[in-house]
């Protein structure tokens, strides 16, 4: 446990109001929790990239004129569609897992005769276990959520993938038949007309989305990271004075309540970033938000 | 055991009706089948129940949000924030907790803190701010050329709402519409793992499936088969709901009648 910031927190059943909550708020738990709220950052940092990363791939995917790799690509667009995000988080956790191990066990263990499924479990050798047992508990929490990251990034990339489609779809058909007038090859096209302005179609979608993952990290909870709201539950249960020195009723509540400001605030900081950045993208489009930035600026 | 006996045992099993323990090991097929099956009977009353009720409050919340009076549409405006702003998850963890600590200086929350009251007041309000959104684009919407037409007919106040703002409002709005409906039957599989305890495994689908995936560590066959039932409902939801939307459009020239356009946003 971390010692105490405040020199006046050794003895916390004396101290008034305040003093007490400055003590409490800064006791060795709670440095846990406020570094959970880094653990949502972070995977939003990783997974916003990664899946649109996924998504765009999946897009491409989709426009191809391979058929078969067009059906994976919209298949993947598609399956998404119908069934529940957290069925496929809950899925993808375990489904991951086993396939990473599973592969793992083929490269290591290749001599093993034993089938890998037996009855109600799922049984690899010793050195194909992720992370492996003698591994220090760091490594499985980043093991965990690792996992997370790529499950989010999966279910994240499909919806984005869906919205970059739309997205190319969107821009004006003659834009294209420019540019192959010009003798632009499809390549060309692709990457010097069709992407660049794809993304002012595509931003209201990609900014919901945004929204919707910023709304879906508590699931990480489900996904057995030791995320905020797992925090939240253990800090906030009620407290005995056997156990702690701080002790309290149940706050589980007010805590909840502090998750919820939190995430308001999120959504808040969120919008005001997307409109500055829609105006941006805006900027000398043929589309109505361009042409109010041009009048504006001429005005 | 044949597999109409299982669905004899099991198929109420989420309402507390037939088998009372459930099934520990040897999972069969037809048993996944049907408690999963079982288990949709709780998303499929929160669902509806949930529009039913969150239908009234949206309207009322877009015709607030729309007003040029400070005292309804601040209030409006705040409620869909609050909803929108926040995770559906995070909502069912702070309701619960409040119906609990409410229960104990008045008992009459009690019924608060199980799922079927508790979590359905949440999805209600949720889902209002949701609709009330849309609603509210909609309503800004109207062409202005109906609410001349109903000026010039010397409609004013009520009867130019019922008639005419409030037909074309759900007009326009009714693709959006669907498509939170059916996010709304998807949100409902939160339900079980939040806070809201699942009263002597009473549970809904997904709390079922991974009752098997954990035992029997196979994820393979029971989300696939909650898959499976999510695509169902989806596809009888559209159906519900494009009916209505045909009986919305009834009165427009057959050429206008645009099919309807599922642009499937996929997240709210």
């Amino acid at each position: 446990m971390r010692p105490a910031i405040f020199s006046f927190c050794s003895d916390p059943d004396v101290l008034d109001t305040f003093r007490w909550f400055s003590c409490y708020l800064t006791n060795g738990v709670h440095w846990s929790f406020y570094l959970s709220f880094l653990k949502v950052l972070a995977l939003l940092a990783v997974t916003a990239p990664v899946a649109l990363g996924f998504g765009f791939a999946g897009a491409m995917a989709a426009r191809s004129h391979f058929p078969p790799l067009s059906w994976l690509g919209k298949g993947y667009i598609a399956v998404v569609r119908g069934v529940p995000d957290i069925a496929f988080f809950m899925f993808f956790v375990i489904a991951l897992d086993q396939a990473f191990e599973w592969t793992r066990h083929k490269i290591l263990c290749p001599d093993w005769t034993d089938p890998i499924r037996q009855g109600n479990d799922f049984l690899v050798c010793q050195a194909a276990k992720l992370p492996l047992g003698s591994s220090p508990e760091w490594m499985h929490e980043t093991y965990g959520f690792f996992l997370a990251v790529i499950t989010f990034s999966i279910v994240f990339g499909a919806f984005a993938a869906n919205v970059l489609f739309g997205g190319m779809r969107a821009v004006p058909h003659a834009q294209l038949e420019t540019a192959e007038a010009y003798g632009m090859s499809r390549r060309q096209t692709f990457w010097r007309v069709l992407v660049p302005q794809m993304w002012v179609y595509a931003l209201p979608g990609l900014s919901n989305l945004w929204m919707v993952l910023i709304k879906a990290t508590p699931l990480l909870f489900l996904l057995g990271v030791e995320d905020i709201v797992y925090w939240a539950r253990e800090l906030g249960g009620t407290k005995t004075s056997k156990f702690t020195a701080y002790p309290h009723g149940d706050w589980r509540m007010w805590y909840f309540l502090f998750l919820l400001v939190f995430y308001l605030g999120m959504t808040r900081v969120s919008e005001i970033g997307l409109e500055k950045l829609m105006r941006r993208l805006a900027h000398g489009q043929a589309t109505s938000g361009g042409e109010l930035l041009r009048k504006e600026t001429t005005a | 055991m044949s597999c109409l006996q299982t669905i004899q045992d099991y198929g109420l099993r989420s309402i507390g009706l037939g088998e009372r323990l459930l099934p520990k090991s040897d999972f069969t097929l037809c048993e996944q089948f049907t408690l999963i099956g079982s288990g949709m009977i709780w998303n499929v009353y929160f669902g509806i129940m949930a529009l039913a009720t969150g239908f009234f409050l949206a309207t009322a919340l877009a015709v607030g949000k729309a007003s040029s009076n400070i005292w309804l549409r601040k209030p409006s405006e705040w409620f869909i924030f609050i909803f929108r702003g926040s995770p559906l998850f995070i909502q069912f963890f702070f309701a619960y907790f409040l119906f609990l600590s409410l229960k104990k200086p008045y008992p009459m929350f009690d019924g608060f803190t199980s799922a079927w009251l508790g979590a359905l007041i949440v999805l209600f309000f949720n889902t209002a701010a949701y609709s009330g959104e849309i609603f509210y684009g909609a309503l800004r919407s109207i062409p202005k050329g109906d609410i001349e037409a109903a000026d010039a007919y010397g409609m004013s106040g009520w009867s130019r709402f019922r008639r005419v703002v409030w037909p074309t409002t759900l007009r326009l709005a009714w693709p959006a519409y669907t498509n939170e409906a059916i996010f709304l039957f998807h949100a409902t599989t939160l339900v079980f793992f939040s806070a809201f305890p699942a009263w002597q495994q009473r549970g809904d689908a997904l709390y079922y499936a991974s009752y098997f995936a954990d035992k029997t560590f196979n994820p393979f066959v029971p989300y696939p088969i909650l898959a499976f039932y999510f695509i169902l409902l989806t596809l009888v939801v559209i159906g519900g709901f494009g009916l209505v939307n045909k009986r919305l459009n009834r009165h427009l020239p057959a050429a206008k009648k645009a099919k309807m356009q599922f642009r499937l946003n996929l997240a709210r």
